[in-house]
């Protein structure tokens, strides 16, 4: 926007907003300098960054109402931020909107141990969850990488999984209930304690909204039992193909490992530099498999993973013996994203997710990509479910370099769209994957997707440009692709 | 259960295996019917084979056959992903996974021998396994659907993790095609346990709750539980050794026939089930308290580790508000006083009653089911009167 409207309509905006917060939201939860609102000028994809018209940190439910009355009588938008850990720009502010942090919201009010449920804040920390759940021998399954630090409540909005959910499944399986706050400031109780809940199921449409539908200010989560035993095994192959292929046979055995990972040549030479782990560095990849459930069940599926290790030439093969040995396999996979700075100063983390039976195949065009546009492509990601994880590494003081990236990003999406996979399996679109919305979805869809965004949020205040691309986006995207001699997949004849 | 594995084994190499049925009608002729009814504002009623026309409400409408829209797409047993039109006969899908050594790990009520794919996905139902394994939603991946204005539209994948895009395809689940016809529904399978053996125990309601409670936080493989006049009886499902031995634990006598008795049960075949008289879902938290001897018949059958109760009412609004005022909800389930259609529901205003919803929540609703269909065209009212 030209930069005098946008300073008019932003002191317009101050002036008759802020009094009207402070009817009800204390002045010390208002932050309106310009120090204080740097901190909420991006979440973890640092390269966009936008300054918020003002942060409000909020600590009651009817604060949170009053919040978005004001912003819905003065047509302001508003984007929620959990942790700010979101790998897409969702949490970015939008320009001259208000940001609403969540991070005052951190109580685990109640666990409930007959139903194995708890009823949580939005802001409190994915780990913290388990950890207090942990006493009654109970734990949350979804177990992002950022789990030390992401809120429950953007893991919501993100439907975030982890290296667990092949097993255990994605945030949309592990909550039951949801309070949310609509842009009218109306509180409306979505699913409930029940398994169940009458009407449609606005707990699958909720999840994955990344605050385009609603303030979530409660969720209630489903907590499981621990398994009694867990065994970590970690095997090196010679070839992409061999671990590709281990990887489907172990599934096809009708084994479904409690987390299933790969891990490219120069992700385990990165890893191994940091950590120590004793990761094989000759290797061209490594598969890590855990295994869990009762002790005899671990037993048998490790005698047959094994089995299949062996002949489809695994070499190096470690196996833990105790809860010490998994950790510290886990921990340098868990390590990845440090180990890949020390690379470059930035990475840009795609997300795409694709058929598992196409894994060797994307894997070697992608190899070929980056060598067409010159850059790092490190690839450590949840093979069991097919969710790639390629990192572009680049500079992005370099714009050549910067501007490479994002073509070649795009170009690894399309790539798993034109496989049947997506372009978000667990990320989200944010602003950072919007334009490859158009690859995915056609006109219609982006419609059909924007009617229903419309029944909650007629105005289109909440979190507004993101996660569905206008048409108009759409069809300047598709022409910026042909312009470039670049017709949507023309290399791609020999899949 | 080995040789079924070592099936399954040797076929994952080969080609995507495919059913040889071909659709008797295509994608686009339905959606033309869809974008004519819209035109003229006439309302469809969609039919799959007819096998749970009994559960929602009833409606008038120009009837949409979907059934001759079939066949499987694609399985690929390594994948864990069977694709299938709707209209394919759910015995046929389950038969197919069966003999790769998978299965619908919300085990589906068919209610009849020729259910369709569609109509287990759009009323939603799940059977036994549901709180162990997951509902019938928590294993739809994708769905090929055709909105209100006659529009083929496509969500979600074939992939286990999507988060393009809001969720629709889930919200298509249980929405009784008040939101869309289906036409494609991409399911995640899951391995069929390798063994399975069920324990019967002389319990009572409080009884089961605090057995149930108490395992619940340890890693026992329970996959299914039934309480009817104080008898438990409880399904463990996984490897050998680990149902063996927690099975061992809990004690009581071993059921024989039991894979007969949770079909039937999942079928509603028990006499139980056979009366002449509305029976009632009510869908609870698992440690709600015993339904009031006030509100129903003594008799009941609890299932679910106590989450879901099949009961006969004596005062179906005192019931609503005592589920809703213990977290849960009742609706009206099966009308068994006609098995056909309108007659069926004459004694019973409108079908199915499902629990209300808040004002709040109808109102969202409605403006969702306007999203997809503006002329309220898709089974207007099945849902509710005005969904
Ligand atoms: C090192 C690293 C590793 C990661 N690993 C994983 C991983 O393994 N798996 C994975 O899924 N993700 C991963 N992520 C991404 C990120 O952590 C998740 O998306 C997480 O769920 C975001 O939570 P947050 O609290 O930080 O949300 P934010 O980044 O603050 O917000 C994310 C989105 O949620 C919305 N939102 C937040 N709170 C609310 C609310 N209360 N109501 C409504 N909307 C809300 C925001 O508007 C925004 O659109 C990783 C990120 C990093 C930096
Ligand atoms: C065991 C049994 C019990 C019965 N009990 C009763 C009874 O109590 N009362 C009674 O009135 N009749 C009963 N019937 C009668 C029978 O169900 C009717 O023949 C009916 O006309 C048609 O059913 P349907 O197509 O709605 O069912 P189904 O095909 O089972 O469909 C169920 C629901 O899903 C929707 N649907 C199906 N396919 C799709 C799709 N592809 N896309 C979107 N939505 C879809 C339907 O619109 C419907 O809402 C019973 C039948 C059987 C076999």
């Amino acid at each position: 926007m030209n930069s005098n409207i946008a300073a008019s309509i932003r002191t317009k905006r101050l002036a008759s907003l802020i009094p009207m917060l402070s009817m009800l939201i204390p002045e010390d939860a208002i932050l309106s300098e310009p120090e204080q609102l740097k901190a909420y000028e991006c979440d973890a994809f640092t390269t966009m960054r936008q300054i918020p018209l003002l942060t409000v940190l909020p600590d009651t439910i009817e604060q949170v109402q009053h919040i978005m009355r004001c912003c819905h009588a003065l047509d302001i938008p508003v984007v929620a931020r959990g942790a700010g850990t979101g790998l897409t720009a969702g949490s970015m502010p939008v320009e001259n909107g208000v940001l609403l942090g969540m991070s005052k919201f951190n109580k685990i009010h109640d666990i409930n141990l007959h139903n194995r449920t708890a009823w949580i804040d939005p802001g409190v920390r994915n780990q913290a969850v388990s950890d207090a759940a942990a006493p009654y021998n109970l734990y949350f399954a979804p177990d992002p990488s950022s789990q030390l630090a992401c809120s429950v409540g953007g893991n919501v909005a993100e439907n975030a999984g982890g290296v667990h959910c092949l097993k255990y499944g994605l945030t949309v399986h592990n909550i039951l209930e949801l309070d949310v706050i609509t842009i009218e400031g109306e509180r409306i109780t979505i699913g409930g304690q029940a398994l169940d809940a009458a009407g449609y199921d606005l707990m699958a449409v909720m999840t994955g909204s990344e605050g385009l539908l609603g303030i979530i200010v409660g969720i209630r989560v489903k907590l499981l039992a621990k398994p009694a035993s867990a065994r970590v095994l970690l095997a090196a192959f010679a070839t992409i193909e061999d671990a590709g292929n281990t990887i489907a046979e172990i599934i096809g055995a009708g084994i479904i490992p409690a987390g299933l990972e790969m891990i490219d040549q120069k992700g385990i030479q990165a890893i191994e530099a940091l950590m120590h782990a004793g990761y094989p560095v000759d290797a061209a990849a490594v598969i890590i498999c855990e295994l869990d459930g009762s002790v005899e069940e671990v037993e048998d599926e490790l005698t047959s993973v094994i089995t299949i290790l062996n002949r489809l030439n695994a070499s190096d093969i470690q196996i833990s013996t105790n809860e010490a040995e998994s950790k510290r396999i886990w921990a340098a996979r868990k390590a990845a994203f440090p180990a890949l700075a020390c690379l470059a100063p930035d990475n840009y983390v795609m997300d795409g997710t694709i058929p598992r039976r196409a894994l060797a195949q994307v894997w070697t065009r992608i190899n070929q990509l980056a060598d067409e546009y010159q850059l790092l492509v490190v690839n450590v990601f949840h093979a069991g479910d097919g969710n790639m994880h390629p990192s572009i590494l680049f500079d992005s003081s370099d714009e050549d370099q910067h501007k490479r990236a994002n073509d070649l990003g795009t170009r690894i999406l399309e790539l798993c769209v034109h496989v049947g996979g997506t372009i978000s399996g667990e990320h989200g679109i944010g602003l950072e994957k919007i334009n490859e919305m158009c690859l995915q979805f056609t006109g219609a869809e982006i419609s059909q997707f924007h009617a229903l965004k419309n029944a909650f949020d007629d105005k289109s205040l909440l979190n507004p440009g993101k996660q569905i691309p206008t048409l108009a986006r759409c069809t300047e995207f598709h022409a910026m692709h042909i312009h470039n001699g670049e017709m949507p997949f023309p290399h791609l004849e020999r899949f | 259960m080995t040789e079924v594995l070592v099936l399954s084994q040797t076929d994952k190499q080969q080609a995507p295996v495919l059913s040889e049925q071909t659709p008797t009608v295509t994608a686009e002729v339905i959606a033309e019917q869809v974008k004519n009814a819209y035109e003229q504002q006439s309302p469809l009623k969609i039919i799959g084979c007819g096998s749970k026309a009994f559960y929602g409400r009833s409606i008038s409408g120009v009837e949409l056959t979907v059934s001759g829209y079939s066949g499987i797409i694609n399985y690929e047993p390594s994948e864990l992903v069977i694709t299938a039109r709707t209209g394919t006969p759910l015995r046929e899908i389950e038969q197919l996974l069966a003999e790769h050594g998978q299965m619908l790990g919300f085990e589906p009520p068919e209610f009849s021998d020729n259910a369709t794919l569609g109509g287990t996905i759009a009323c939603g139902i799940s059977g036994p396994r549901r709180p162990y394994t997951g509902a019938v939603r928590d294993f739809v991946l994708g769905a090929t659907i055709i909105n209100g204005k006659g529009e083929i539209l496509k969500f979600g994948g074939q992939v286990m993790k999507n988060v393009a895009g809001y969720d629709v395809s889930r919200l298509m689940t249980g929405a009784l095609g008040t939101l869309g016809v289906l036409l494609e529904i991409s399911l995640k399978v899951i391995p069929k346990p390798a063994f399975e053996e069920t324990r019967i125990l002389p319990y009572n309601h409080q009884q089961m709750c605090t057995l149930l409670s108490t395992l619940g936080r340890q890693p026992i493989p329970i996959s299914a539980t039934y309480l009817h006049n104080n008898l438990l009886y409880v399904r463990f499902s996984g490897a050998k050794a680990g149902v063996v031995s927690a099975a061992e634990n809990i004690g009581g006598d071993v059921l024989r026939q039991a894979e007969l008795f949770w079909h039937q049960l999942k079928e509603q075949r028990l006499p139980y089930f056979n009366q002449d008289r509305t029976l009632w879902r009510v869908s609870l938290p698992p440690s709600a308290p015993c339904i009031p001897d006030l509100l129903v018949d003594t008799e009941s059958i609890t299932e679910w580790g106590g989450a879901q109760r099949w009961v006969y009412p004596k005062d179906t609004d005192a019931l609503q508000q005592w589920a809703s005022d213990n977290g849960g909800h009742a609706s009206g389930f099966r009308n068994r006083c006609g098995a056909s259609n309108s007659k069926a529901n004459s004694s019973d205003a409108n079908g199915s009653t499902f629990s209300p919803l808040s004002p709040a929540l109808l109102t969202l609703s409605k403006r969702i089911k306007n999203s997809f269909d503006p002329h309220n065209i898709l089974n207007p009212g099945r849902l509710y009167k005005d969904l």
